[in-house]
């Protein structure tokens, strides 16, 4: 666990970079530090590793202070993922992958191997190894960064902006690469990004920052969408907080309907306005309107084990049925979500 | 009476290794000797100089101001002044190309340091590097195509400066231009000038070779942007 306990940063000149700033992140989650520029987030996380020195206040790695730590042993204690990679131009993949092990004085032969195990770990192609930076894109990069923090096996992740210079698609990526990687790992992540998105997307606990370095609120991410503690918290969470909370309700409990299926062929007469046609194998070909049975509707689906209200509500909006289509792994009906059935889960999201 | 004057190859045939001091091979060392020196001292001189030009950035105005005025300084007179000291000896020659070379390296350096991403000085703290280490394992590995650009100009005016300080005595292959005002006799002088040439595309040749040896990431890169 990290602790800061009431820590500042002054600068000779009077700026306040952070001011009392007192939270924990605890071992094996990932605590996201977010906030507008100038909100003292980078300088909390470099004060962690002492890049910075706070001026005033404690920052405990499980209960030692960091003060006392001779700077590089500490940093070579705790992994560092920097905004645009920060690899060095000068040395092949695999050696800026061993970056650590080398310092701690391993073996070149151990250092390489475990180097070559991360570069694959992390998803990239282990031809990649003797290259040189520069000849990879920047998500490739971005993936040997991660790498390289890791290669010590450190317990503390620090990364700071680490995705925020790639494309959004390749961000998407590495973002659920992270989340795989830390379910295997466990690690103990701080994370700073000034993309709110992000910050709810990865972390287990959000701190947002005010500019001048003032904690606004910690919390985990549904409870800041649904609890933003003022005005500031709310403006800087932005639009659609409830529909964007519903990313952490699961779609499990939803009530399905399963006699709305009929057959691919079969005409069978219903009151039902809207019936889903599937094929012989139970994949969804279809709505078919009750009034014209002749045409099949456009229909949305969701994975009935893992997908969240928001997935669920979004099947629904893109029928005309109205209805999501609950489907399991190989993609076969296993009921669907009328709207009467949404209308209930949301209500009960609603209340919290 | 001689058959008239000898031709070129008769010439150098005759004065390659006379085992007097001003044979053409003698000459030649010594022209090495005069250019080479004062390279390797520059460089020596000029790595720490640009380390703390860039470590105190107050330094480095009143440093390549100063360096700037030396290197303004015709070379001749120089020679003469240093006369008095140094007498007429190499180190009359070694010292002041010595200056220029810095003149042209601490700047070299000091743009060659600045060469590395700030990004990439920050992971390379953040990774635990003491501060020598990283200096000698991640800036001066990124700064070496920089300084080395430098030492290619620096060998190349060295080598063909060494022949102003024939006016003195000390000139290398200069010696055989001096000869041409006694006697208008053109053999000396178009050996000189091929030696010299020769010389500076040589030395040129091996730092081109040196820095594809010590910086193939370089290379790496260019082939990318190809």
């Amino acid at each position: 666990m990290i602790t800061f306990d009431s820590v500042s940063k002054r600068y000779p000149d009077g700026t306040v970079a952070v001011d009392a700033l007192s939270l924990e992140a605890p071992t094996g989650e990932i605590t996201v530090l977010v906030g507008p520029s100038g909100c003292g987030k980078t300088t909390s996380l470099r004060m962690i590793n002492r890049m910075i020195d706070a001026s005033e206040g404690e920052i405990l790695l499980d209960g030692v202070p960091v003060r006392g730590i001779d700077p590089p042993t500490l940093r070579r204690g705790i992994g560092y993922v920097i905004q645009q990679a920060g690899l060095f131009p000068h040395r092949r993949i695999i050696d800026n992958i061993a970056t650590v092990p080398y310092l701690l004085g391993w073996d070149r032969k151990k250092a390489r191997a475990t180097a070559m195990e991360l570069l694959e770990r992390v998803g990239l192609d282990p031809a990649l190894a003797q290259r040189y930076p520069f000849q990879l894109s920047g998500g490739q990069q971005q993936r040997v960064g991660v790498a390289r923090a890791l290669a010590a096996d450190p317990p503390v992740l620090l990364m700071d902006e680490p995705f925020s210079a790639v494309d959004p698609i390749v961000r998407t990526n590495l973002q659920d690469e992270l989340l795989r990687l830390q379910s295997e790992l466990n690690k103990t992540i701080v994370f700073v990004t000034h993309d709110i998105d992000e910050a709810i997307k990865l972390g287990d606990r959000v701190a947002v920052l005010r500019v001048g370095g003032r904690l606004a609120q910690v919390a985990d991410p549904k409870t800041l969408l649904s609890e933003p503690a003022d005005d500031f918290v709310r403006e800087f969470l932005g639009q659609d907080r409830g529909i964007r909370r519903l990313r952490f309700i699961s779609a499990d409990g939803l009530r399905l309907r399963t006699d709305l299926t009929v057959p691919e062929g079969s005409d069978g007469g219903t009151s039902e306005p809207w019936l889903l046609v599937v094929d012989a194998d139970d994949r969804p070909l279809g709505w078919r309107p009750g009034a014209e049975p002749g045409r099949l509707e456009p229909f949305g689906t969701y994975a009935h084990r893992g997908d969240t209200m928001r997935a669920a509500l979004d099947a629904a909006l893109l029928s005309p049925s109205g209805c999501a289509v609950a489907v399991d792994e190989q993609g076969k009906v296993v009921g669907v979500a009328t709207r009467q059935a949404l209308d209930e889960a949301l209500t009960e999201a609603a209340d919290g | 009476m001689g058959d008239g004057p000898p031709s070129i190859w008769e010439w150098i045939g005759r004065n390659w290794d006379t085992g007097r001091a001003d044979s053409i091979r003698n000459l030649l060392t010594d022209h090495l000797t005069m250019s080479l020196v004062p390279i390797v001292i520059a460089l020596l001189l000029a790595l720490p100089l640009g380390l703390a030009c860039v470590r105190w950035r107050w330094l480095y105005q009143p440093t390549s101001g100063f360096m700037n005025v030396v290197y303004a300084l015709p070379s001749l007179p120089v020679f003469m002044l240093l006369i008095s000291v140094t007498g007429l000896s190499q180190t009359t020659v070694i010292i002041p190309l010595t200056f220029y070379g810095m003149a042209v390296l601490i700047p070299a350096v000091v743009d060659g340091l600045g060469s590395v991403p700030d990004h990439v000085r920050q992971s390379a703290v953040a990774m635990g590097f003491t501060p020598l280490r990283r200096l000698l394992a991640v800036e001066l590995p990124i700064a070496a195509p920089v300084v080395l650009a430098g030492m290619r100009v620096v060998a190349v005016s060295s080598i063909s400066l060494v022949s102003v300080g024939a006016l003195i005595g000390q000139g290398g292959l200069g010696g055989l231009f001096t000869r041409a005002y006694q006697n208008p006799f053109m053999p000396p002088v178009i050996v000189g000038i091929v030696l010299i040439v020769l010389l500076a595309v040589v030395a040129d040749g091996l730092l081109v070779l040196a820095q594809r040896l010590l910086t193939p990431w370089v290379r790496a890169r260019k082939g990318q942007a190809a």
